[in-house]
């Protein structure tokens, strides 16, 4: 369906990447904020704070990110599309409740504008160190899925695209931009409601009598019913049947988990999103996100001057990883090279899709600052040779 | 040989609170004397009585035995993590204000862990019903020391007795900013049953805390006896006080019980605080959440 046209704010602006997710979140039909503020994120939910009023909207500042990630997932059980904002340390305390989205299967949405870490760190400085943390920071078994923004524009459009995809699998969905994307002011186009496509909620049209809340009727995802709306049903965090009862035993444990990881890995090939560019006939593909993304365009650019095959595959879904493009481009190249602002992450998925059919160059920088290009074509042209 | 308990259609049959029970989970997980059944028949009954549209109702528990609670009732439940019932009510409260929602959860979960989301919801006058079955200890993970446990009493971690002191939990209510609050023990039913109604009709934060036997940990770790031996010492030591001044509300080891209803005053609520607010320094432009919630559908 098409977007709620009191949450847009149609126009060219010149925004930072911060403000951008807040109006992606108005837009996508986001009406519950929690927060509890942080830097360098802080100013997603002062944009919200601001503008909710007008569109039947609540933010509300919690005492703490566990708060703040408990309310978004009961404010989510009725309907109300909600997202909360955060940081590193506060994305450490939003974990357990991530878990309980997972397990509860609750659409909702967490921005995380990474800082460097670890503990605080560098609060005001950029990093991508919160990557692994994402896909595997709350215990247990379960499947996330994360995106990663390159620009205020993409703030704006991703989270739209979190939003429709948390409705889409129930599942949490991770905003993953760092402290440069969030403080960048560029151009943003809001294009006119109509023209932005939102996920509603799936809600169940069964009868209460004929509804078990984890029941799937064929599909992969189970319908949705509101609190409040006469269903009676029950959630738990505790592994559960599909009438969501807890069941301690191995077999309900195997059936409960094993959906919740196979909903998003059966679907990766639907989820996962990424830009390629010459990697055809490449020797080398940089494989990057976010922030460097566009760092990582000067060296790229050098490498190239050298003579250097170059292609690069930019993720923007980074959690499910696409592991299929990176084996087949492994087939093909002689080498990855992996820039990313923290000290080997997402080199890993690389380097264990490629299984040794291209070497894996990891450009490892601790945070604080984005690379020095010269730094990422030095570990081309190192690849390439 | 199988107990009725063992054939729920019988059960259900027999059992006068069976529409408002998920009689198909029976038989509970609670021990044999322990009080959270007894809080949540008294909590039904209050629903039935107050004549609520149960469509209305959620009920949101964290973790523990009482955590338990919402998965039994009939209605809307959601069994959280361990301390966050509160915001995660709060979620449930503000994304569909017309939603009674209701806390129930026990004395670890509550003001242990969770202390930091109490004291801000009653500071916020969140509209919620908080009801909080104080058993003295941690019940699910075998008898450790509680913030609640009297200094003195022994609990699998204080092995030497209890030397912390315990939160006085109407004081802390009320001086946080709760509008109502009141202490029970699980064997004053009518009394209990009659405060939940009444609380049900309130608005903003409301406490109720209940004081209930816990036997299999909290009585044999003490040489109290079993349930009935505690449902004695209530009998004998509850005292009722309606109105007394909450600093005056410490339990100590086997010692009085003060019970009643400290606090009932009108406050507005954070929903009533914040529509006000928004409609004196927005005027026409402020939009409400809607009672319904703030879904978009097609």
């Amino acid at each position: 369906m098409k977007a709620d046209p009191a949450g847009v704010l149609t126009g060219a602006h010149y925004l930072d990447g911060d403000f951008a997710c807040g109006e992606g979140a108005m837009a996508a039909g986001c009406r519950f904020v929690a927060g509890y503020p942080i830097t360098p994120s802080t100013e997603v939910v002062e944009r919200i704070a601001r503008r909710f009023p007008y569109m039947g909207g609540v933010f509300i500042q919690m005492e703490d990110e566990l708060a703040s990630m408990a309310a978004v997932v009961g404010a989510s059980w009725t309907g109300t599309k909600s997202m909360t904002v955060t940081s590193g340390p506060g994305f450490s305390l939003m974990m357990e409740n991530i878990g309980l989205a997972a397990m509860m299967e609750t659409p909702c949405v967490v921005v995380n504008v990474q800082r460097g870490g670890p503990s605080t760190g560098l609060p005001t400085m950029t990093g991508q160190a919160d990557m692994m943390q994402a896909r595997w920071g709350s215990h247990g078994d379960y499947e996330i899925i994360a995106l990663s923004p390159q620009s205020p524009q993409e703030a704006f459009d991703l989270t739209i695209q979190a939003f429709n995809l948390s409705e889409l699998y129930r599942v949490p969905v991770l905003l993953m931009m760092d402290e440069c994307v969030g403080h960048m002011t560029e151009k943003v186009v809001i294009p006119p409601a109509e023209q932005i496509e939102v996920v509603p909620r799936r809600l169940t049209s069964r009868p209460p009598e004929d509804y078990w809340p984890y029941r799937l009727n064929g599909q992969c995802i189970p319908e949705f019913a509101r609190a409040g709306d006469g269903y009676r049903f029950h959630s738990t965090g505790l592994t559960h049947d599909e009438r969501g009862y807890p069941v301690m035993s191995a077999a309900c444990q195997d059936q409960c988990v094993r959906r919740l990881v196979s909903k998003i890995r059966d679907n990766a090939d639907q989820i996962v999103r990424f830009e390629e560019e010459q990697t055809d006939g490449a020797d080398v593909v940089v494989v990057t996100y976010g922030i460097t993304a566009r760092v990582a365009r000067m060296g790229i650019e050098l490498a190239r001057k050298q003579g250097v095959k170059v292609g690069v595959l930019r993720l923007i879904v980074v959690w499910p990883f696409p592991e299929r493009r990176v084996r087949e481009l492994a087939g093909k190249i002689g080498a990855f090279v992996v820039p990313e602002i923290n000290l080997g992450q997402m080199v890993l998925e690389v380097e264990r899709c490629a299984a040794g059919k291209a070497a894996t160059v990891p450009v490892p920088h601790a945070g604080g600052s984005v690379h020095d290009p010269r730094d990422i074509c030095e570990a081309i042209l190192r690849a390439a040779k | 040989m199988t107990s009725i308990t063992d054939q729920t259609e019988i059960a259900a049959r027999a059992h006068p609170m069976a529409p408002f029970l998920r009689m198909d989970r029976m038989p509970h997980i609670w021990c044999p004397t322990c009080g959270i059944g007894t809080v949540m028949k008294c909590y039904v009954q209050a629903l039935r009585e107050a004549e609520v549209d149960l469509d209305k109702v959620a009920v949101v528990s964290g973790i523990g035995c009482t955590g338990r609670v919402a998965g039994y009732l009939k209605l809307d439940s959601f069994h959280s993590t361990h301390g966050r019932a509160i915001p995660f009510a709060t979620g449930l409260k503000l994304g569909r204000p017309e939603l009674l929602v209701t806390v129930f959860s026990g004395d670890g979960d509550l003001v242990g862990i969770g202390g930091n989301h109490f004291i801000h919801a009653a500071r916020r006058n969140m509209d919620l019903l908080v009801i909080l079955v104080n058993n003295f200890i941690y019940g699910m993970t075998g008898g450790q020391n509680a913030p609640t446990t009297p200094v003195q009493a022994r609990s699998s971690t204080m092995p030497f007795g209890n030397f912390e002191r315990p939160f006085n939990l109407p004081h802390l209510a009320a001086s946080c900013g709760a509008t109502y609050v009141a202490r029970w023990t699980s064997l004053q039913t009518r009394r209990m049953t009659r405060t939940f109604k009444e609380a049900i009709g309130r608005k903003g934060f409301r406490f109720i805390e209940v004081i209930t036997p816990c036997s299999t940990l909290y009585a044999r770790l003490n040489k109290l006896g079993t349930g009935f031996h505690l449902m004695q010492y209530y009998h004998d030591n509850a005292e009722i006080r309606h109105g007394a001044d909450t600093r005056e509300l410490d339990i100590d080891f086997q010692g009085k019980i003060i019970c009643g209803k400290f606090v009932d005053r009108e406050q507005p609520t954070f929903t009533e605080m914040m529509d006000a607010h928004y409609r004196k320094t927005l005027g026409d432009k402020y939009v409400p959440m809607p009672p319904e919630g703030g879904w978009i559908h097609e």
